[in-house]
């Protein structure tokens, strides 16, 4: 996990720039999702959440953003780094699966989805910025999380959290992550998790946004800022 | 000395006109609504060993007739039946040239949906995505119609579920519980519709794999005339549990027991029919 951290804080080309206040290298005026990123895999579901700041440099160009975004019925994507970068990934994605599930005459499997993000990250890494979670529920696995890092590897996680606040939770997370956690007990954990990660990550901030997946349906809620677990 | 006499004159067309001149390109239409050669090229498959494919309640087997061509062959040479990856196997007859490539196709395919989407690529998917690549060959004016057809065991891991499907040269694709094609398909078909197949309302009665090599075995061995057709080789595989649901080749030792079975099977019925004409003499 800590090779994770390395890799969103020093850009491939530039060493330097690794200590800077902009660790994804964005182009001028480009939109970050300088974000913190979580989902917790329960019995039966998948428990996704985020923060919702997207910033340009130091200005908050959105303060309510919606960073988790369903590419299929019961598939969720958690976006973080440039944020154009990953709205097109989402896109493409979507579409990939929504043609899929149309030729195989099945509802695609999180593992599909997945790949198909890693595809497209790996096969054009030096011309995206894109840390993303895919997450959802399916009949072959059950709820199922991977982590897609910058570079294009996938891994297959327990839970995963992303982002550039993730770096303030990690002791957090491994301190409270048990395997075979309930649904109420996975988001309560994510969202402390999130809240505790907005307070300390000046690149993550405003509500905290959640998206619980089961085979009956997806439950979308937020908590205020002024309601947040912890902090700010 | 004189010049050679002119050749003569070629022949004129003696088999029945069929075609008669829309039969020239996979292109052309002819005015009753047929591609002739599409249906030349199933022509072609017929000439082909017999290749039979049995879907039975735990597993699929898939059997084919191979002529031994020439005594000097290695035994096992000149496969029939290929191994797409692990979860598929293909058994082909007609030109096995032309099969060859439908192999190879498969293969791509195969590995290709995996690499792209991490998964095996499904049953349906693989016999549509064959049946497309055969199709393509049949609407060019450069090209010709495979001479082959393909049938194919699988097993989809996501839904735990094994399936046959059968490709023809005219990039027809379905999905059977049994199905024959080459020499002896017509009989064979008439054999195979013997068998308990579907049976809904209690299907624990349905042919078992083990049933089904015997089956298969005999009906290949009943179908083969000894003075009219070459020699022949059997060839068979399967994808059940007990293969690991891997589609490998049917053990060489239930392969001979199921012969053994066979042509005792074939004798006493042979024995029977005799001692029912004698009664009717009588």
């Amino acid at each position: 996990m800590s090779a994770h951290a390395m890799s969103m804080h020093a850009p491939r080309s530039h060493a330097a720039s690794a200590a800077s206040a902009d660790p994804y290298n964005l182009k001028p005026g480009e939109h970050s999702t300088g974000t913190t990123i979580m989902a917790i895999p329960f019995d039966g579901g998948v428990v996704m959440g985020a923060d919702s700041r997207t910033s340009t440099g130091t200005y908050i160009a959105v303060r309510v953003a919606d960073k988790i975004t369903q590419v299929h019925d019961r598939i969720w994507i958690c976006r973080s780094g440039s944020a154009a970068d990953t709205q097109a990934l989402t896109d493409y994605l979507r579409h990939y699966l929504g043609q899929l599930s149309v030729e195989t005459g099945r509802a695609p499997t999180v593992k599909t989805a997945a790949h198909l993000m890693r595809r497209m990250i790996y096969e054009n890494k030096d011309n995206l910025m894109a840390g993303v979670i895919v997450g959802g529920w399916d009949a072959v696995d059950g709820g199922s999380v991977y982590n897609i890092p910058l570079g294009g590897s996938l891994v297959k996680m327990p839970f995963a959290i992303g982002g550039s606040g993730s770096t303030y939770v990690y002791g957090l997370v491994d301190h409270k992550f048990k395997e075979g956690m309930s649904k109420d007990e996975a988001k309560a954990l994510v969202e402390k998790t999130v809240a505790h990660a907005m307070a300390r990550d000046g690149s993550s901030g405003g509500i905290i946004r959640t998206v619980v997946i089961t085979e009956d349906g997806c439950d979308k809620q937020f908590i205020p800022g002024d309601q947040l677990p912890f902090g700010p | 000395v004189s010049p050679a006499p002119p050749p003569p004159p070629p022949p004129a067309r003696s088999v029945m006109s069929a075609g008669s001149g829309y039969d020239l390109s996979s292109s052309t239409f002819s005015p009753d609504g047929r591609i002739f050669q599409v249906e030349y090229a199933s022509k072609a498959v017929e000439n082909g060993g017999t290749a039979l494919g049995l879907k039975c309640r735990d597993g699929v087997v898939l059997a084919v007739e191979k002529p031994v061509l020439n005594k000097m062959l290695l035994p096992t040479s000149n496969r029939r039946i290929h191994s797409v990856d692990e979860a598929h196997g293909l058994a082909v007859t007609g030109f096995v040239a032309d099969a060859r490539q439908i192999v190879n196709r498969a293969r791509d395919e195969a590995i290709g949906y995996e690499e792209t989407y991490g998964t095996k690529i499904p049953p349906s998917v693989l016999s549509d995505r064959l049946a497309a690549y055969v199709h393509y060959f049949t609407l060019h004016g450069a090209l010709r119609p495979f001479g082959a057809t393909a049938l194919v065991a699988s097993y989809d891991d996501e839904t735990k579920e094994h399936s046959l499907h059968m490709v023809e040269p005219s990039g027809m694709s379905h999905r059977y519980f049994a199905c024959a094609a080459g020499k002896g398909r017509q009989p064979a078909k008439t054999e195979l519709e013997k068998l308990t197949l579907n049976n809904r309302e209690d299907p624990a009665q349905n042919i078992s794999v083990r049933e089904g090599v015997k089956q298969l075995a005999r009906i290949v061995h009943a179908l083969h005339d000894e003075a009219k057709d070459k020699p022949f080789e059997l060839e068979m595989s399967w994808l059940c549990e007990e293969s690991g649901w891997k589609h490998k080749g049917v053990p060489r030792d239930v392969i001979n027991e199921s012969v053994e079975w066979a042509k005792k099977d074939i004798e006493e019925a042979e024995e029977e029919d005799e001692d029912s004409d004698e009664e009717m003499e009588g």
